[in-house]
This record gives C-alpha cells, sequence and structure tokens, in this order.
C-alpha cells in the first residue's frame, strides 16, 4: 500500500470506506508525519489524541454502518478557530494560554461530519500578515526549496505565505491532508499558491464567522486547503451553512459541490481582466497565466477580456478598511477578562491597558491598529474610510460588469513565488503589495480560489486565482478541476525537514 | 404658544434657559440587545453574561428582534418617523465596564426620527398651556456593565449584567425653557414608556437616566454654549441640575467668564454639577458601522404590527376622559398620569356601568372620586402602593376594581350614604371582603323607614327651637343643619333623600 499520507481527502474517505485501510491508521500516520515535521513550525498546539478519537469513532461508525461525510479523515485546524478545551491563540502571546469553552461553527460542523484534529496550525498574527512571520509563536517554513541550478541560494528557508501559512505548510509537507484557512485578503489562496496546493475562499457569508477570532469582519471568511479541487468542494460543503448565530451569515442552501464538479468548460466564457496585466509583471507569473488561459480554451471555454477599472485602488482600500475593523475588533484583547494581563506595579486601569497592549501584541498587529484607529479618527473619517468604501462599493460593481460579460475570471493569485523569509520584513508596503491580486475579490465579497499552475524558474509553485460570481463557488471549482486536469502540477517539495 | 416667563435675575437682566434633554431607557425585553442573556434586574453579579457579553474570541451579535419591536413602539407612541433602514454603529473606548471596547450604537443611521410628545399645562409650574417638545431621535445601543470599588480595597470588580442590555437613547429638541417643563418632559416620557411598557421607567433603579444639555441666553438671542451634566436618575435631580446649571452659567457670564462645552457630573447630595470633562479631552469614539451586522431594514408589516400593539396612549385617554366621560381636565389629567392606574380606572368605569345597568359617563365621576379622593387618600394615609398584581392587574393588598365597583352600586342603589361609604371603604379597603358583604354583617343599609326618620326629626326640632324660629323667619341655610342632626341621629344610615322630604315637611 502507498504510504497513506499521500492520498488526498477523498481517496482517504472512499478508501477507508471500501476497508482498504482503517482510520486509525490513518490517524497514526498523520500524527506520525506532524510529529517527525517539527521544522516547519507548522503547528502551535498538536492533537494527536483528537485525531485518533475521532479515528476510533470513525471505526467504530464503519462497522455499524453509520458513516459520516468526513469519516475517517482527519485535518488540521488553523488557530484563529476557537476549539473548546483546545488552546486557541491566534498565533498571538496576547491569548497565549487561552482555552475556549466554546466550538467554532465551522470547526464543530466539521467534527460533526466525522473529521479528526490533527493539531492547531501556526498562522501570522491575528491573520495579519503573508509570509507567517508575525507569529509569536515562530515563523512556519515552506517545505518547498528554490531549485540550486540558479545559484540564487536555494537553501533559503522560504516563507510558506500567510496569513494560513501552517495550514498550507502542513498540507504541501503532507502533514494533513487538508485544513482550514480564513481569508481576509488573500490569506486561503496566497499561501496555497506558494505551496502548490489548492484553497478556497467562498462567498462572504458561506461559512460561519461564529468563533473565529475577528480580523476584519466584513471580510473576513473561511475556507477550506488541500491538495486538490474535488478536497476543497468536500472540505466546503462541510464548513459551509446558515448559522443563526452570525448576522453575516448567508441563509442559502448548501450546494452539493462535490458532486456538481464537471471540467468540461464548453459555453462557458472566461474573463481576463486587462488591468491585472500590469507593468513589470513577473515573467513566469505571465507565463503560467498565459497557459492558465490556454487550458481553460482547451476545456471548451470562450475568453474574453473584460474591464476591472478600480482594481488599482483595491489595495489602498483594503488597507484602510481591515486595519480600521481591526482597530476595533482587537478592542477586546484588554486584559480584563482572558488572555494575558500586564499589571506593573502601582498601575491603573489605563497603564494595564498599554502594558498588557504593549506585550500582547507583535508588531504588524500593532501597526494595523494604529493604523486603524487613524483612519477612524475625527477629522479623517471621511477622507479615509469614507473613501475606501465608496471604492469598495465601485470594485464591487466593476466586478458584477464583469460577470455580464464572463461566467468566471482568470488571473494570478500573487504576484511571485515564495519570497525568502525575512526577504520583505522590512518593507511593509512590499508585503502588503504581495496581496494586490487576491485583494479585489475579498472585497467584492466573491468566492475566489487558487490552484497550482506551474513552476517558476526557481522550481517553486505558482498559483492561478479564479474568481466567480457571488454564491457560483460551482463555477470556480470547476474551472479550477479544469486547469488542475491540463496542468498536471505533481511536484512537491522534496522532504528536507 | 405662549412662552415660558420662568427667568434667571442676573445682574445684567433676565436670563432664558434653554433646555434640552437625552433620555436614556432601559428596553423591557427578556434577553440582552445583542445576545440571549437575561436582563433581569438585581442578579447575583455576572450571572447573566453570554459568551457574547463577555466579548470572549469570535462572538458576534445578533439583534433581539424584540428590543427593535420595542423601540419602534416607542417612536410611534411620541408619533415619530419610523426609518426603514438604519444602521449600527460602534462607538470606540476603552474601559473596564465595556468588555468589546466598543459600544454597538447608532450614531449615523437612527431606528426613529423625528417625533414630538405634549407636556401638559400646569398653571402652578409656570407652564400656562400645554407645549409640544421636539424629539429629533430615538436609538438603541448597548448599556455597559458596572464598577463596583466598594469590595475590596485595592481593587475594582466588574459586574456584567448590564453589559449588553438594550437601552433607548431618547434626543429631544433644545425646546424646554425652564426645570417645570424638563421635569413634566421626563414624567410625560416615562408615562408613555410604561403606557407602551417599552420601559419600566423605575428611575432609581437606574432603567430611566437623562443626560442635561444646558444654556443660558438673553431672551431672544441666539443659543449659548451648553454643558451636559450625565446620568441624572431622578425627576428632582434633572430640574435641580437645570436650576443649578443655569444659576452658575449666567454668573460665569455675568463676571466675564466664557462657558466652555463640557461634560457635568451632578452631585444629589449637594445639588450642584461639577466639571468631568472638557470638550478638548473629550474621547475621540471613531464611530463606523458595525461589520458584524447588517443594515437593519423594516417592513411594513412588522411597523404595521407595532402599531396595532400600541394601547390607548395618555393624551388620547385624557381627551376621552374629558370629551366622553365628562371629567374635568384636573381628573383626567391625574387620572392618565400612570398607566397602572389608568387602566384600573378604565376597568372600574366598566365594571360599575355593569353592575348599575348605567352608562359610563354616567357613573364616571363617582369612580373618578373613588380612585382620586378615596383610593389616593388612603395611599397617602397608609403608605405606599404595593403595584399590581401581574396576573390579575389589580393593586396588590387594596381594593379591586370588583370591590370598587359593587362599592359605588350601593351608593347609587341608594343603600349606602356618603358617611357610610366612606365606613364601608375604609373597612373592607385592605381586605378582599365584597362592600355588601360587609354591609350586610355590620347591618350598614340605610333606612327609608319613615317612623323611625320622623320620630329623629321630632326630637331635633323640639331641641332646637330657637334655630326652628330662626329657619321659619327665611334663614333657609339652616336646612343643612337639621339634615346633618337628623343623619347623626340615625347614625348615618337614614336615606338623605328619604330625611330631606320629611324635614321639609315637618319644618312646613
Amino acid at each position: 500500500m502507498s504510504d497513506l499520507t499521500d492520498l488526498t481527502v477523498a481517496q482517504i474517505r472512499d478508501g477507508f470506506r471500501a476497508g482498504d485501510f482503517s482510520a486509525r491508521e490513518v490517524a497514526e500516520a498523520f500524527n506520525a508525519n506532524v510529529a517527525a515535521a517539527k521544522a516547519l513550525n507548522a503547528f502551535i498546539v498538536e492533537t494527536p489524541e483528537h485525531a485518533l478519537a475521532a479515528a476510533g469513532q470513525a471505526d467504530k461508525d464503519r462497522a455499524a454502518g453509520t458513516l459520516k461525510p468526513l469519516s475517517g479523515v482527519p485535518i488540521g485546524m488553523k488557530d484563529l478557530f476557537c476549539t473548546q478545551g483546545v488552546q486557541t491563540t491566534a498565533a498571538s502571546h496576547m491569548l497565549e494560554g487561552f482555552t475556549p469553552t466554546y466550538e467554532s461553527t465551522v470547526s464543530a460542523k466539521l467534527w460533526d461530519a466525522g473529521a479528526g484534529m490533527l493539531g492547531k496550525l501556526n498562522l501570522d498574527q491575528f491573520a495579519m500578515g503573508s509570509s507567517n512571520e508575525t507569529s509569536y509563536f515562530g515563523n512556519v517554513i515552506s517545505p518547498w526549496r528554490r531549485a540550486d541550478a540558479n545559484g540564487l541560494g536555494g537553501n533559503a528557508p522560504l516563507a510558506p505565505g500567510g496569513s494560513s501559512g501552517g495550514s498550507s505548510s502542513a498540507i504541501a509537507a503532507r502533514l494533513c491532508p487538508a485544513a482550514t484557512g480564513t481569508d481576509t485578503g488573500g490569506s486561503i489562496r496566497q499561501p496555497a499558491a506558494f505551496t502548490g496546493i489548492s484553497g478556497i475562499k467562498p462567498t462572504y457569508g458561506r461559512c460561519s464567522r461564529w468563533g473565529i477570532i475577528a480580523f476584519a469582519s466584513s471580510l473576513d471568511q473561511a475556507g477550506p486547503m488541500a491538495r486538490d479541487v474535488r478536497d476543497c468542494a468536500i472540505m466546503l460543503e462541510n464548513m459551509a451553512g446558515f448559522d443563526p448565530k452570525d448576522s453575516t451569515s448567508l441563509d442559502m442552501a448548501v450546494p452539493q459541490w462535490e458532486a456538481g464538479l464537471s471540467a468540461d468548460m464548453k459555453g462557458k466564457k472566461v474573463g481576463i481582466p486587462k488591468e491585472y496585466r500590469v507593468e513589470g509583471l513577473d515573467a513566469d507569473v505571465a507565463r503560467v497565466w498565459d497557459a492558465g488561459i490556454a487550458w481553460l480554451k482547451d476545456a471548451g471555454a470562450e475568453i474574453v477580456e473584460v474591464s476591472l477599472p478600480h482594481s488599482k485602488y483595491a489595495l489602498p482600500a483594503y488597507y484602510i478598511i481591515a486595519p480600521a475593523e481591526a482597530s476595533s475588533n482587537l478592542a477586546r484583547y484588554d486584559g480584563v477578562r482572558y488572555g494575558l494581563r500586564e499589571l506593573p506595579e502601582g498601575a491603573n486601569l489605563q497603564d494595564m491597558y498599554a502594558a498588557t497592549r504593549a506585550a500582547g501584541f507583535g508588531a504588524e498587529v500593532k501597526r494595523r491598529i494604529i493604523i486603524g484607529t487613524y483612519v477612524l479618527s475625527a477629522g479623517f473619517y471621511d477622507a479615509y474610510y469614507t473613501q475606501a468604501q465608496k471604492v469598495r462599493t465601485l470594485i464591487a460593481r466593476d466586478f458584477a460588469q464583469a460577470f455580464e460579460q464572463c461566467d468566471v475570471i482568470l488571473a494570478p493569485t500573487a504576484p511571485s513565488a515564495a519570497f525568502a523569509l525575512g526577504d520583505k520584513t522590512a518593507d511593509p508596503l512590499a508585503m502588503y503589495l504581495n496581496d494586490v491580486f487576491a485583494v479585489p475579490a475579498s472585497l467584492a465579497g466573491l468566492p475566489a480560489m487558487s490552484v497550482p499552475g506551474g513552476l517558476s524558474k526557481d522550481g517553486l509553485p505558482l498559483g492561478l486565482q479564479i474568481i466567480g460570481p457571488a454564491f457560483d463557488e460551482q463555477a470556480v471549482l470547476n474551472a479550477g478541476l479544469a486547469i488542475e486536469e491540463r496542468a498536471g502540477f505533481t511536484a512537491r517539495a522534496e522532504k528536507w525537514w | 404658544m405662549t412662552e415660558s416667563t420662568y427667568r434667571i435675575a442676573g445682574a445684567t437682566g433676565d436670563w432664558e434657559v434653554v433646555i434640552g434633554l437625552e433620555v436614556h431607557a432601559q428596553v423591557v425585553s427578556q434577553a440582552k440587545l445583542f445576545s440571549g442573556a437575561a436582563t433581569a434586574f438585581g442578579a447575583e453579579p455576572n450571572s447573566q453574561v453570554s459568551l457574547v457579553d463577555a466579548a470572549m474570541p469570535g462572538m458576534l451579535p445578533v439583534p433581539n428582534k424584540e428590543c427593535i419591536r420595542q423601540a419602534v413602539r416607542t417612536g410611534l407612541a411620541i408619533n415619530a418617523q419610523i426609518n426603514k433602514w438604519s444602521r449600527f454603529d460602534r462607538k470606540n473606548y476603552f474601559y473596564a465596564d465595556l468588555p468589546q471596547g466598543y459600544q454597538i450604537s447608532q450614531l449615523y443611521h437612527p431606528l426613529v426620527g423625528e417625533g414630538a410628545l405634549t407636556i401638559d399645562a400646569d398653571e402652578k409650574a409656570g407652564i400656562p398651556e400645554d407645549k409640544v417638545i421636539g424629539i429629533e431621535r430615538i436609538h438603541v445601543e448597548q448599556d455597559a456593565g458596572k464598577l463596583m470599588h466598594d469590595q475590596h480595597p485595592t481593587r475594582s470588580y466588574v459586574d456584567l449584567n448590564r453589559s449588553g442590555v438594550a437601552l433607548m437613547e431618547i434626543v429631544s429638541r433644545p425646546d424646554m425653557r425652564s426645570p417645570a417643563e424638563a421635569g413634566a418632559y421626563v414624567r410625560k416620557l416615562r408615562a408613555i414608556l410604561r403606557y407602551v411598557g417599552s420601559c419600566d421607567g423605575n428611575m432609581e433603579e437606574g432603567s430611566m437616566r437623562a443626560d442635561v444639555n444646558v444654556s443660558v441666553r438673553k431672551p431672544g438671542e441666539e443659543f449659548g454654549t451648553r454643558t451636559e451634566t450625565k446620568n441624572v436618575n431622578s425627576v428632582r435631580f434633572v430640574m435641580a441640575t437645570i436650576e443649578y446649571e443655569a444659576r452658575r452659567q449666567v454668573d460665569v457670564l455675568e463676571s466675564g467668564g466664557r462657558i466652555v462645552q463640557e461634560t457635568r457630573l451632578f452631585n444629589p447630595d449637594t445639588g450642584t454639577t461639577r466639571s468631568m470633562r472638557s470638550k478638548e479631552d473629550a474621547h475621540d469614539y471613531r464611530y463606523f458601522p458595525d461589520p458584524d451586522l447588517l443594515p437593519l431594514e423594516l417592513t411594513d408589516s412588522f411597523i404595521e404590527d407595532c402599531r396595532h400593539s400600541l394601547p390607548e396612549l395618555p393624551d388620547a385617554k385624557r381627551r376621552r376622559y374629558v370629551e366622553i366621560l365628562g371629567l374635568t381636565a384636573y381628573q383626567a389629567g391625574e387620572l392618565t398620569a400612570e398607566v397602572d392606574w389608568a387602566i384600573y380606572f378604565d376597568r372600574l368605569v366598566e365594571r360599575t356601568s355593569l353592575e348599575t345597568g348605567k352608562e359610563a359617563s354616567e357613573i364616571a365621576k363617582r369612580c373618578a372620586n373613588l380612585l382620586l379622593n378615596d383610593i389616593f387618600g388612603y395611599l397617602n394615609k397608609f403608605g405606599v402602593s404595593q403595584g399590581m398584581d401581574a396576573v390579575t392587574g389589580e393593586p396588590v393588598g387594596l381594593i379591586s376594581t370588583a370591590q370598587g365597583a359593587q362599592l359605588i352600586r350601593l351608593v347609587e342603589q341608594g343603600i349606602l350614604s356618603g358617611p357610610l361609604y366612606k365606613q364601608v371603604f375604609e373597612a373592607i379597603a385592605a381586605t378582599p371582603e365584597m362592600p355588601a358583604d360587609y354591609v350586610e354583617r355590620h347591618g350598614l343599609k340605610q333606612t327609608s323607614d319613615t317612623g323611625a326618620i320622623d320620630a329623629a326629626i321630632a326630637k331635633i326640632l323640639a331641641d332646637n327651637e330657637d334655630k326652628v324660629a330662626q329657619y321659619k323667619g327665611g334663614k333657609e341655610a339652616l336646612f343643612g343643619f337639621f339634615v346633618g342632626q337628623t343623619m347623626k341621629a340615625m347614625q348615618g344610615k337614614a336615606n338623605p333623600g328619604v330625611v330631606n322630604e320629611l324635614l321639609k315637611k315637618a319644618l312646613g
């Protein structure tokens, strides 16, 4: 039998059902991989016992004939999801040791579906970052290394992308077959692209935000990350659904995305946004994008040029709206009720706030709180926040108009392949630019996914992004599948850890 | 409209005071504005706190429809514009009683827009005629928790029971011109809230409190700079705040000073206000739309349901009492001031009408007298009301409408005279005994036995020959004296009609 950890979610599910192996064998295999991959620092907390317990239940259920959709499948949980009885930190010192008494809606749905948890995955602190370097618990390292041939320093440790970098790294390194991610401005798609896996951010409101530690409420959206499109569909079906505890949750039935998968693009139109073809676009990125166009054409799609004229304002608008919301969302971490409390000798309430927040938050979190506080301040609100909201409306309108001419949009996921850790930490703007292609779909609340498209000349994965109209995850998944079938992306990181 | 003549006398002449009130009224509902936690007053600290109220990571607010409904009903009760599209905003500031680090409120798009209420004329208080006070808006927001500084020598404790409870902030126009008008406004608003049932109006429990905005000006001039005195929690204190603050401002201005826009605190012990913080160091609340919540969109049918659920409101009731029941404006005002007693009165009239077979308008005056003279008099004499029974709606430990209606019937039927009525009322007021039973038990029925009355009259006329002579000499006012003496001799049981008749005959 091949290594169980090489199997996809669908293969594990089906093989387990067919009696090829037990759920316990699967859990043990992944637990072993997790335990042996400390060098990647992908997990903040490992929970082998949780995975084994779920596996034990799955084995019983199989015997009893009461299988659930994800019986036998262990997964990784981004440490932004509150998990009952298991430390939940958002990768921040602020919440070190915080153990929720409650389970997030999304994780609860996954456990109800029979999945087990291998551990809590590392991330950028409060999901703020594009490289995982802002985690209080140390950065995750990508399993990928540049090819040595070009002399660019192939052994430099690379960023796994962010903020869901623990998820991407763990999946690429076969520490888990799938994981949850959250995407506020690209935090599922960009790490998926950096590590050669797939990930989808569904329409805003598909997955409940209840129990997910908030970064920017109007943008945060949970989604799955996995090795292929089918696995994303399976996972998403078991994460999505209306939740009365989240006012912004979509009150819509969850489609059977896996059953609806079809790589046939005949009669479909794929829009290519001309504004994304920016000057100085990385040659590898452009090449993979062109390949993606060719593959979709090959699958029967018609290619049309579309215009998203306000794209260039997306990043500035995002970096006003997201920090504004974050500055308010993170006000609750004040040392009064839970989490870190710093109480210097003789301190009053204000001193306690200042000391606690100074010690508890990392530099990037502080930067965004300060930006957010500034843009909401009296006298600046209209110039920044109100203006950014207008831009957001215009961007959503751009997409709505584009989708009058096409079914999905194809674009690069990120402007480059993974960069080396430390490369961009000194320049926050350079770091923010990494999200330039991902942010517009976030602002518009649209479903968008990244699938592997090929390798850069350094031998690093590059992702292709598919953006769909609201509620049409199926169109996004299908276009992703059409690319996946033609890209033949089989490259994987060579094990060094 | 006659303007208030209330003035503050200063060295440079008379000053006029301009008052606006922001009243915070706690919404009556089982659960908090955005969480399922309970809202009962007086529970053990931190026993009514949900994960949302404590602002645990990842928790989200979900609007409680009942709170929205109560605010809409309140808006309708003041004839206000109901905004079918409104939105919640976050008001950001740090404090230990504010777990989220922001209060969810409504700055930009409140639920209720422009409305008004009428304060009633009160000659004695210097309100010569009814006056309309504009209400700018009502918005819905979360209350904060409570800090307790007296539990530990060096630490403060936080009770989050109140955290997240729904408040309505009812913002008036600066339309009031005297402490009396402000007092009348708060009382009227409280009455309306209680009629509607959207707030219990208990200021001493903190479920209603006012921020008092005061400025002064020379009559006819532009508005002056105002100060805002926060969290004043009784009608009396609202009036005291205005009196103190107006005087203070006049003194400052007349001594060449300037009023600074600031927030002040009222000290109930001294009746004075002191500065809390000035506008310069005021918080920047960084209001912005709450991204956890969708805009609140109301349907026409929801608003209509709210409208239909409203009871008859005090102004309408007052008009009906005067126009249909024939009561005086004074009586109507007194009867409608408190919703519980107004409901009692309506039921008393209805029952009495059934008992006596008479039209409501025929017995309304007796009913009004029973309530205003006898019951309120009894309460004044023997202590405060224990309130109404939640199930029956009847006053606890006090005469029920069934007892009252029967008492009035006994009078209407001539069975009880005035003095007997009083005696029976006082005897049964705090008991469940029916008046007829009591009358029966004590043999108190008034008598029309002409023999007995004639005998009594004969004795009285014989004992008072001088007065009989005066009466016959034209001093007819003495007739009342003979009636009184006869009634006394009959121990109040004589039928006054029969007494009159027989006396007239006897005096020839």
